[in-house]
């Protein structure tokens, strides 16, 4: 018994020293090739761009190749995007993030500094290189004839939309709604508030995500109208049939814009910087649009996005920073506890 | 000190006591005390009001409700059906016996998110079984019940087969001798003998339940106010960056079930006192 049981732990600490000496080992090597050989950045995203970076990598390493010499692997980690952030600000060691809301990425500025506070102004256009926006996916046919935000709040209409409080997705969701209203009822907010809440009266599942939305309208064939970005809501008709779906797109909806950021401190500390720069500049290239226009996102580019006019119609759009005074506002007023998504669902004092 | 380790040796029957002791004490507080103090220490930021306020919500009251609730009938049914399912396995010989006794531990084994889903699959209104119900059963509390019910049954089955195992069968003959029918054969002398087992199971079961969110998430719809437990409830602090606010209800949970199980406990040991002499 006794022997064995030293034996036991001897084996253990030197198993445990192997592997901790084999680890600094590798780490001093990639400290020293760092630069030359072995590039290796992470980009940590969000759920629904999983197939488009996966496509944009593949260009990225072959531009990046040719421009410098230099082999680069690019690894991607996908999530919800608070999650993703709430990662990285727990010490996921991210050289750029590419989140849904610029809200998320501020939150990592604010709480570890480890990117500068003005991120947003660093890039182009807000530091997203493409958007999307909120529209309606409708069964074949649009029995319930919907056409616009109005049609939502009507009685026998079920509407599918995630959690505002876990989704950032279902956060556009509701400020596309809440915008609607405030053109229609001149800023009159208990007005506003009323339209807002009678459509999510008429919710039946409020999914965790927005994967999750889609799946309880598409498959458990739930609800009359899934309201979701307009990238998932393509892919949805993609995987899924034309004959079964149809988009219907709003008169009025809103900007969605998911930012891209390098971390800075990260970055520079495993000798990355000037790579996940260029990275993220190259999603404003040409390739870089052409794929997200392929991927349906909107492209910023105006001539890309030309070529795409059918996959994207004009619509009213508004933006964020314009109508809701920025991320932390809206997320102060209207999906903090005590704000008006909570008054929506509390009972009436 | 030396004397005091000495005397703690010469007790021991088995050797290496000191070295074992010091790993478990090591061991527990690294995986549960740490973490567990961790939940206490970011609550601990909060002032007593704010802890308050974000405890009592109307919402979050709502979720307790629910939570617990729900965990609570799941808990029972495994009771009566676990004891069923045991009772089977043990007492009778048929084939495939050994395979529904490994299907036993498959909600185990499961991943919960695919449980979910494949229960919202099942119940949906156009699912396989929801549509022979004339009421819903997803994206209510009777479908979260289900889900709980679903990863709570190994817990009883487990604990209160090894019993029914052990169970000396001449007890039921003298009983049946000295004039007992089969009920009254079972009420007092099977049963109690069952009853320490069937109530850890249940505690188990329970424990279980509380802190289910992968499977149920699926199937709640999620309301507030309807639907919604409570560990949704912290994730969506953890998602506003609350997370002093989270664990404060984490902590509510905490304290909550360790009552249970203290109550629990207490009644295990009313039991065996009761009915064991």
């Amino acid at each position: 018994m006794k022997v064995t049981l030293t034996k036991f732990f001897s084996v253990a600490v030197s198993v445990i020293v192997i592997l901790t000496g084999c680890n600094t080992k590798e780490t001093n090597q990639d400290v020293t090739a760092g630069d030359k050989k072995k590039l290796e950045i992470l980009n940590v995203s969000y759920d629904p761009t999983r197939e488009l970076y996966e496509e944009f990598n593949q260009e990225f390493i072959k531009y990046w190749e040719k421009e410098t010499g230099q082999k680069v692997a690019i690894q991607q980690s996908h999530g919800g995007s608070g999650k993703q952030a709430r990662s990285v600000i727990d010490g996921l060691e991210a050289d750029v993030v590419t989140l849904a809301l610029a809200g998320d990425i501020d939150e990592i500025a604010n709480t570890r500094d480890l990117l500068q506070k003005d991120w947003q102004s660093r890039l182009e256009h807000n530091s997203t290189p493409y958007t999307s926006t909120i529209v309606f996916l409708v069964r074949k046919g649009n029995p319930k004839n919907i056409q616009d935000w109005d049609d939502l709040t009507k009685e026998n209409v079920s509407v599918i939309t995630p959690n505002p409080k876990t989704s950032g997705g279902a956060r556009w969701n509701y400020l596309a709604a809440w915008a609607y209203a405030k053109e229609k009822y001149h800023n009159d907010e208990t007005k506003i508030k009323e339209f807002v809440s009678k459509i999510y009266k008429n919710v039946e599942v409020l999914d965790s995500g927005a994967r999750g939305a889609t799946t309880t309208f598409v498959e458990r064939g739930l609800g009359d109208v899934l309201i979701a970005w307009e990238n998932e809501a393509f892919l949805s008709i993609n995987e899924l049939g034309k004959e079964e779906f149809e988009i219907v797109v709003p008169t009025i909806s809103i900007l969605a814009e998911p930012p891209v950021a390098v971390v800075d401190k990260i970055a520079k500390k495993k000798g990355t910087a000037e790579v996940a720069e260029a990275y993220l500049k190259f999603l404003y290239s040409d390739t870089g649009q052409e794929i997200a226009a392929k991927n349906y996102y909107r492209p910023r580019d105006e001539n890309i996005l030309k070529k795409y006019t059918d996959q994207f119609p004009e619509i009213k759009l508004v933006t964020i920073d314009e109508d809701f005074g920025g991320w932390k506002k809206a997320q102060e007023k209207h999906f903090n506890d005590g704000g008006t998504f909570d008054d929506i669902y509390l009972p009436q004092k | 000190m030396k004397k005091k380790n000495r005397k703690i040796k010469r007790l021991s029957v088995f050797p290496g006591f000191g070295l074992s002791l010091g790993f478990t004490m090591l061991y527990i507080s690294l995986l549960v005390l740490l973490p567990l103090s961790m939940i206490f220490f970011y609550t601990s930021m909060m002032s007593w009001s704010e802890f308050w306020e974000t405890i009592v919500e109307p919402r979050v009251v709502e979720s307790y409700k629910l939570s617990f609730g729900a965990s609570f009938i799941a808990a029972c049914i495994n009771a009566i059906f676990g004891v069923i399912i045991a009772w089977v396995l043990v007492r009778y010989q048929f084939p495939g016996k050994k395979l529904i006794d490994g299907l036993v531990d498959l909600p185990f084994a499961l991943p919960t998110a695919v449980a979910g889903i494949a229960l919202t699959t099942l119940y949906a209104e156009n699912g396989w079984l929801g549509q022979f119900f004339s009421f819903k059963i997803a994206f209510t509390p009777i479908g979260i019940t289900i889900a709980l019910i679903f990863i709570g049954l190994p817990f009883v089955v487990r604990m209160v087969q090894p019993v029914l195992q052990n169970f000396e069968t001449e007890l039921e003959e003298a009983s049946a001798i000295l004039g007992a029918n089969r009920l009254q054969t079972f009420l007092k002398v099977i049963f109690p003998e069952l009853l320490p087992a069937i109530i850890t199971g249940f505690a188990l079961a329970f424990a279980r339940a509380l802190g289910e969110y992968g499977s149920v998430i699926f199937i709640a719809g999620n309301m507030p106010m309807k639907t919604e437990i409570t560990p949704l409830i912290i994730m969506t602090k953890l998602e506003q960056y609350d997370y002093t606010g989270a664990t404060s209800i984490a902590v509510v949970m905490l304290i909550m079930s360790f009552i249970i199980l203290l109550f629990i406990n207490g009644m295990q040991w009313w039991s065996n006192k009761k009915f064991m002499q």
